[in-house]
């Protein structure tokens, strides 16, 4: 990070010449600051989060090693000259670690990277969680890979998603990018509760997608029975446009129209069809919906 | 001491008795027909049901436990819980032996005042007015077995243990099919028709907010009663949402919010509405008429029947509600009335009744 830094100082005005001495003059103090504290402190370049790691220290004596990451810090009492055990459970979060060596009056320190371990968790937001058969890119899959300690698995990973009701579905492998992958998928034709799966590795959550009938296709009803005290009419099977059944509990109004007015049933939709019981008329009219969808008409007389 | 304050107190205690025994049983005659029938029902206001049913005429051949039961209400019924809390009388015929009285009671309920007009007859019994009561026949369901198809749902909602991803189950998609903005008595009312378009019962609530023409909210409501909030699949409930005291010429716009929540909900009772017809009733108001009949095999205590009313066009001109004061007893045809707007009647092309109930020991 100083060498850095430097390089931003050299970078800017060329033509002047004060400026660039100036520059060279604390690159060359930075460099040797950094030779100075290497002799005393040795980090690895990059170290892995869950993974033990082994800091170096050089001199004589006794120091504390204090190692400070994001949100979290490490302290150890030191002998100089001895290498010291970081265990992977204590190394927890990933991103930009100091380590920082003091003895007596004196401290130098070191800055280096802790990368994610292998993804071991997954965040799985399965968008909507009910869903009208055959609609085109109504579903969507949402993936965020974390390691071990919940941080951020940034490395391109392979996940596999896979959509399926009753082991028929669709499978589809996104490499993630910054820790995320996500697809988007129509809904099936068949109705059910869709097994929405991300996995990666042997690592997979499960969400369940219920892939339910659209609107009623097709309304049919008919007379069967009818006798002095009215007339009983039933649905055929109530399905959507694909054949889906519709879900019982589905209302079906059936509306009869007489020389007396008019006689409504919302019947319910049990085991597959609706079936109400209208009164008795000489001459009546009787029409079925469900919701705004219509059904057929029937013409009832003596 | 003691003993002394024990016979006192016993003393006290007796003629306090005796002397409400006297009271509700000895109730003046009636002079006037109209008395007869104020007195009856000013002993019933104070439940003082002997009192009362000392002004039944003989002839009515009705007990007083029956007598009692329609004035107090059966079944738990809207009846049983209301107060009577007013009565004007009108005279609308008489002569020296019977009379017919019209009573307008008004009974105050947790959901408003509820009106009822009897014509009743009163005859001289005795030398006294006392009033011919016809009794409600009490309806007895023959035994049988009414098979029900339970239908539930039930809903696994996301646990404490769950990961930030885990999504809960979705509300209910819901729609409003329609709004008409319109004013009526010095105020806005805005009414339409809801629809659960989704495959599991919803509970809805339409919410209007009204916007000035400087884009300020100034008036939010939403429908209360005027509604069903519980909605089956595909289920249409109309909705009404009153903004009293209100100008159609100071809005600029109307916003309209659906809320629905993923409710557990019984598809039980269903409740047929038969033979709905427009007219005129007693006092020559327009009324839409109907019977009720509970298909279920359990007593349903509250009806509260709702009426969508449509021009030529398709469009809800008025949506009015009411609740009958009887409970709908299994397979037995209740009649029920709600009001349309004299001015509207002509132009009221089609109506829709729906009808909700509150049970109480329904699961």
């Amino acid at each position: 990070m100083i060498g850095s830094s430097g390089d931003r100082v050299i970078g800017k005005p060329a033509h002047c010449r004060h400026c660039a001495t100036l520059a060279w003059v604390i690159v060359i103090s930075c460099l040797f600051s950094v030779r100075a504290n290497a002799a005393d402190l040795r980090v690895p370049e990059s170290a892995t989060a869950g993974q033990a790691m082994v800091v170096g220290t050089g001199g004589e004596g006794e120091g504390n090693l204090y190692l400070v990451g994001p949100g979290q810090v490490i302290q150890r009492k030191v002998r100089l000259g001895t290498d010291v055990q970081i265990k992977g459970e204590e190394l927890r979060t990933a991103g930009r670690w100091i380590a920082i060596l003091r003895e007596g009056g004196r401290s130098s320190s070191q800055a280096f990277w802790v990368n994610p371990g292998p993804p071991e968790n997954l965040n799985f937001l399965a968008r909507p969680s009910r869903v009208p058969v055959a609609r085109p890119g109504v579903i969507s899959g949402l993936t965020f890979l974390f390691d071990r300690y919940q941080n951020l698995v940034l490395q391109p990973t392979a996940v596999k998603f896979s959509l399926s009701v009753d082991g028929s579905g669709i499978s589809q492998t996104v490499t993630s990018r910054d820790g995320v992958a996500w697809i988007s998928s129509s809904s099936a034709r068949h109705a059910g509760a869709a097994q929405f799966v991300a996995s990666v590795n042997d690592v997979s959550v499960r969400r369940v997608v219920q892939q339910v009938a659209s609107d009623p296709c097709n309304l049919h009803m008919r007379v069967v029975q009818r006798d002095g005290a009215g007339v009983i009419v039933e649905t055929d099977p109530v399905r959507d446009c694909s054949g889906n059944p519709v879900p019982d509990g589905t209302i079906v109004t059936f509306i009869q129209t007489d020389s007396n007015g008019k006689s409504t049933v919302d019947a319910r939709v049990k085991k597959g069809i609706a079936r109400a019981q209208l009164p008795g008329a000489a001459n009546a009219t009787i029409t079925v919906a469900s919701g705004v969808v219509l059904g057929n008409e029937l013409r009832v007389g003596k | 001491m003691s003993r002394f304050l024990t016979i006192v107190f016993t003393a006290l205690t007796a003629a306090l008795i005796a002397a409400g025994s006297i009271h509700s049983g000895a109730s003046a005659p009636a002079s006037t027909p109209e008395g007869a029938v104020q007195a009856m029902f000013g002993h019933a206001k104070a439940h003082d049901w002997s009192g009362a049913y000392s002004y039944v005429a003989g002839a009515s051949n009705v007990d007083k436990s029956t007598f009692e039961h329609d004035l107090q209400g059966r079944n738990g019924s809207l009846r049983t819980y209301s107060q009577l809390e007013s009565i004007a009388t009108r005279v609308l015929h008489e002569n020296d032996q019977e009379a017919l009285v019209r009573a307008e009671l008004k009974y105050s309920t947790a959901v408003g005042a509820f009106y009822d007009t009897r014509d009743l007859q009163v005859v001289k019994d005795d030398g006294a007015w006392k009033v011919i009561w016809h009794g409600e026949k009490e309806v007895n369901v023959p035994p049988q077995v009414i098979p029900v198809n339970y239908l539930r749902w039930d809903i696994i909602y996301r646990g404490s243990q769950d990961d930030w991803g885990a999504q809960n189950v979705e509300n209910p998609r819901v729609r409003i099919l329609s709004m008409n903005p319109t004013e009526h008595d010095g105020g806005i009312i805005i009414m339409g028709e809801i629809e659960n378009e989704d495959t599991v019962p919803a509970f809805v609530s339409v919410g209007a907010t009204l916007v000035n023409k400087a884009g300020q909210d100034v008036a939010q409501e939403a429908s209360f009663d005027k509604t069903s909030h519980v909605l089956l699949p595909k289920e249409i409930s109309p909705y009404r949402i009153d903004f009293p005291k209100m100008r159609l010429a100071n809005l600029k716009a109307v916003r309209m919010k659906p809320d629905s929540m993923l409710v557990a909900a019984s598809a039980d009772p269903v409740i047929a509405v038969l033979h709905q017809r427009v007219e005129k009733d007693a006092k020559g108001r327009t009324v839409l008429r109907g019977d009720l009949l509970n298909e279920s095999g359990q007593t349903v205590n509250i009806p509260h029947v709702l009426a969508t009313f449509y021009d030529d066009s398709g469009k809800v001109i008025w949506v009015s509600d009411g609740y009958v004061d009887h409970a709908l007893l299994p397979q037995t045809p209740q009649p029920f009335a709600v009001d349309l707007r004299d001015d509207l009647a002509a132009k009221v092309h089609s109506y829709r009744v729906t009808v909700n109930q509150y049970s109480l020991h329904r699961e």
